[in-house]
């Protein structure tokens, strides 16, 4: 990439600042035409702020921006659009109940009358120029995450977006569809000239940039071109330091079996069955990884262990006691902790403070209340010390939950679990959407808990994780465990084969 | 004696008098689900309405023109909606709550304004009875002319405004962007529009229709201004907005529906049936509530209704 060009957009010495925090500290960086540059960065590392800043979401304190060299003021998402900058949201901004079209349409073009067939024409016209198969006229609320992004992107595109920012795209797609997610954004870069701003923490998609701009702690680390760096150099930015990849050792010892499943089946209202028989015994310090694509049961599993779905037939014992059937405080008492597949909806209330997210269903406990008060220091202390311990990037334990990072809110969600686990641990991806920093930190958590001699029940999409980590591998297909088998004696392909054999049975 | 409601003559006279009914109460709903369309509940119809009312019969009063009490309404009502709009959306205030001190200041300035006007309230004035207004060669129509075809303005104007309010809210642009804001407000915002400005104009259309529809109570039918006269007409138009699941022709059928029991109550306590006449006068609001029981449509509700949008707050 010469230096000849004009950058699309420049940015110069942007900062913003969110009360005590400063959130972008001086950053500059610029994109060309043509290129596709990654913005790496953990979480909190401040590259949502920025490109929030970059579409007028965010008013930033200080700095510049040019846009094909002409400087511009971005006060909101107005001026963003007429600069040409198009942003596609991590989290998809999109109306359930419109129809792609009407998802595509609304808020563009003049007139009164909604003009649906010349605008389904200009998007098909969109759409066939980058082979995307969109079903225009179908609500999106019934199309997958992998089709609903390809709405989000030819929205921006809809809008003459010539610089696309793109936050996180991957996070939710399937392997599938984000390899033709880098093919498309590709096109787009080398016939159509868009400048692309791929905003990720994934390194399989950095290596693939052009360049690639590293945040940490909302500071400029540096940009580099793509190709002159390795991925443990940009590892090494990202994180400021060297990683280390957890690794379990083989256990020593016979263990007592804490968690026993016998014939456990799990049928919903409608008739249908989301577990078969599931049987499976999991012992003190050890680590039982369930693989399976997304949508196997995994998560009705570890629901129902919880007590928060009740099986319909089949019995499950913990440290002897028979638990199916007990309410899940009751459950949890006995020394359960379930960190559940979507923090956000299950494992956390955004509305309240790091302390208060806490001691959620705790609270009735000593010492956290005195009476029917809530023991206040005691609370605040506590959260401190899980602050400190996790080290949850946060002004304090009065701070919203709503407002840290994926990353930190989950190290707030295992804090909270990992204290009552004092038996059983239940992880449903407790590493989905966070950065390799964190991933490090909660998976030598993991380990450390099972030295300790807590039995873990973990379920993870990245293979690699499993394998890193677990004694034994389960694997479910279709609510049913089509294989339970030790660790060393199998190997990833054999798992992928057996995931993906039945899965589309 | 059931037979009597049967007769031709008084079916007719039946029908016709749940189109007057159901009047204010349509023209309240119909701006209303413009309003929660664009995700603002606004519970304050009921003062609204009172408002409009008030204004309605002194403006006709004073003038003689009950043209001008029309527009005079509707532009009260438009204010009042002003008020509620830059409380609910500029500065964010609750809605339900705001909707609840609307309807409490609509009650106490009009009854107030009302004292203040007529120094014996207990004679307020009458005005002229608004002439219906037949409309020509369809109203000598047999059984849909009396029915339809001799009503008063307002009420022609209520049943005008479900198409276009139908038209306007699926077939126009402004239409989908106001549906996209009671969806998801954030996917307009990301466009570069301005949601406020959008929600304060859905709340002014609001505003003028509740206004219409309390000048119809007063002007319209009554000939004169009763402290509380809109009797929960407005909160009933809340829950034709409910019963007819946010659809403009649905909105309607759910109006007739609930007027048309009304009308038939008031038909049978004329012929002196021997049933007690509290239970009567109960029986569309037992009836709207066993509906909203038995619907219970979620389908329609737009899913960020009475959700403040703040843009710093989502990113």
């Amino acid at each position: 990439m010469a230096g000849a060009l004009v950058p699309r957009l420049a940015v110069s010495h942007l900062t913003k600042r969110f009360g005590q925090l400063l959130a972008n500290d001086d950053i500059s960086l610029s994109v060309l035409p043509g290129e596709i540059h990654c913005l790496l960065g953990e979480n909190g590392a401040g590259k949502s702020t920025l490109s929030s800043c970059l579409f007028g979401l965010y008013r930033p304190d200080a700095g510049s921006v040019r846009v094909d060299g002409r400087p511009i003021e971005l006060r909101s998402p107005a001026d963003a659009i007429a600069a040409g900058i198009g942003m596609v949201h991590q989290h998809f901004v999109l109306v359930p109940a419109f129809t792609a079209l009407e998802n595509i349409l609304v808020g563009t073009g003049r007139g009164w009358r909604l003009d649906l067939a010349a605008a389904r024409r200009a998007v098909r016209a969109l759409c066939a120029r980058y082979d995307l198969a969109l079903e225009l006229d179908r609500p999106v609320a019934e199309l997958s995450l992998g089709e609903q992004q390809w709405v989000e992107i030819v929205k921006a595109l809809y809008l003459g977006a010539r610089l696309l920012i793109l936050d996180e795209p991957t996070a939710l797609l399937t392997p599938v569809e984000s390899a033709k997610l880098f093919r498309v954004i590709m096109r787009m870069a080398r016939e159509d000239g868009l400048a692309i701003l791929l905003i990720t923490h994934k390194m399989a998609e950095v290596m693939r940039s052009d360049r690639v701009t590293v945040l940490r702690k909302g500071r400029l680390i540096g940009t580099a071109a793509t190709a002159e760096v390795s991925r443990d150099q940009l590892v090494r930015m990202m994180v400021g330091r060297d990683l280390a990849s957890p690794r379990s050792e083989p256990r020593t010892g016979p263990a007592t079996p804490l968690l026993r499943l016998a014939e456990v089946s799990l049928r919903d209202a409608d008739g249908r069955r989301h577990l078969d028989a599931v049987s499976f015994e999991l012992a003190a310090g050890e680590i039982l990884g369930v693989a399976g694509v997304a949508g196997n049961g995994q998560t009705e599993l570890f629901e129902t262990i919880a007590g928060l779905r009740r099986p319909s037939s089949g019995s499950i014992y913990l440290a002897g006691t028979r638990i199916d059937g007990e309410d899940p405080a009751g459950i949890a008492a006995l020394g359960l902790g379930h960190v559940p597949n979507d923090r956000a909806r299950d494992g956390l209330v955004p509305d309240f403070s790091i302390a208060e997210n806490l001691l959620l269903g705790q609270q009735w406990q000593p010492p956290w209340r005195r009476g029917w008060l809530l023991n206040r220091p005691a609370i605040r202390q506590r959260a401190a010390t899980c602050i400190a311990e996790f080290a949850v990037a946060a002004s304090g334990p009065e701070a919203l939950v709503r407002r840290l990072s994926g990353g930190n809110a989950q190290k707030v969600v295992l804090a909270r679990e990992l204290a009552k686990a004092s038996r059983v641990l239940l992880c449903n991806q407790p590493t989905r959407g966070l950065d390799v920093g964190v991933i490090e930190h909660v998976q030598s958590e993991l380990l450390r808990r099972r030295a300790a001699g807590c039995a873990i029940l973990l379920a993870s999409e990245e293979l690699d994780d499993l394998f890193s980590l677990a004694d034994r591998i389960m694997v479910m297909v279709g609510g049913r465990v089509v294989a339970l088998v030790d660790r060393p004696a199998t190997d990833l392909a054999t798992v992928g084969r057996l995931m993906a054999g039945q899965a589309a049975a | 004696m059931l037979a009597d409601l049967l007769e031709p003559a008084i079916v007719i006279s039946v029908l016709a008098a749940a189109l007057r009914i159901a009047t204010p109460i349509l023209l309240a709903a119909l701006g209303e689900v413009v309003a929660e369309r664009a995700g603002v509940y606004n519970m304050g119809l009921e003062g609204t309405m009172l408002i409009g009312a008030f204004v309605a019969y002194f403006v006709t009063f004073q003038t003689g023109l009950a043209s001008a009490g029309l527009l005079a309404a509707a532009a009260s009502g438009a204010l009042v909606s002003l008020l509620f709009a830059f409380m609910v959306v500029t500065l964010q205030v609750e809605q339900i709550v705001t909707g609840l001190a609307i309807n409490l200041l609509g009650a106490g300035l009009s009854t107030y304004a009302l004292r203040a006007a007529f120094a014996d309230a207990a004679t307020v004035p009458a005005i002229g009875f608004m002439p219906s207004l037949p409309l020509p060669w369809l109203a000598g129509l047999p059984v849909l002319g009396p029915i339809l075809f001799e009503q008063k303005l307002l009420t022609y104007l209520a049943l005008l405004a479900v198409p276009a309010v139908a038209w306007f809210l699926f077939r126009t642009r402004m239409g989908l962007e106001l549906r996209c804001i009671g969806e998801n407000p954030k996917a307009l915002d990301t466009k570069g529009l301005s949601v406020p400005a959008r929600q304060y104009g859905a709340l002014l259309f609001g505003g003028v229709m509740a206004g219409l529809g309390g000048a119809f109570l007063s002007v319209g039918s009554a000939a004169r201004f009763v402290p509380d006269m809109t009797n929960g007409r407005g909160w009933l138009a809340l829950v034709i907005v409910i019963a007819g699941a946010w659809r403009p022709w649905r909105i309607l059928a759910a109006a007739l529906a609930f007027s048309l029991l009304d009308a038939l109550q008031l038909q049978i306590q004329g012929v002196g049936l021997k049933l007690p006449f509290q239970l009567l006068l109960a029986l569309p609001y037992i009836c709207a509530i066993l509906a909203m029981i038995l619907l219970r449509p979620r389908a329609g509700v737009p899913a960020m209704l009475g959700v403040a949008y703040r843009r710093e707050d989502v990113a």
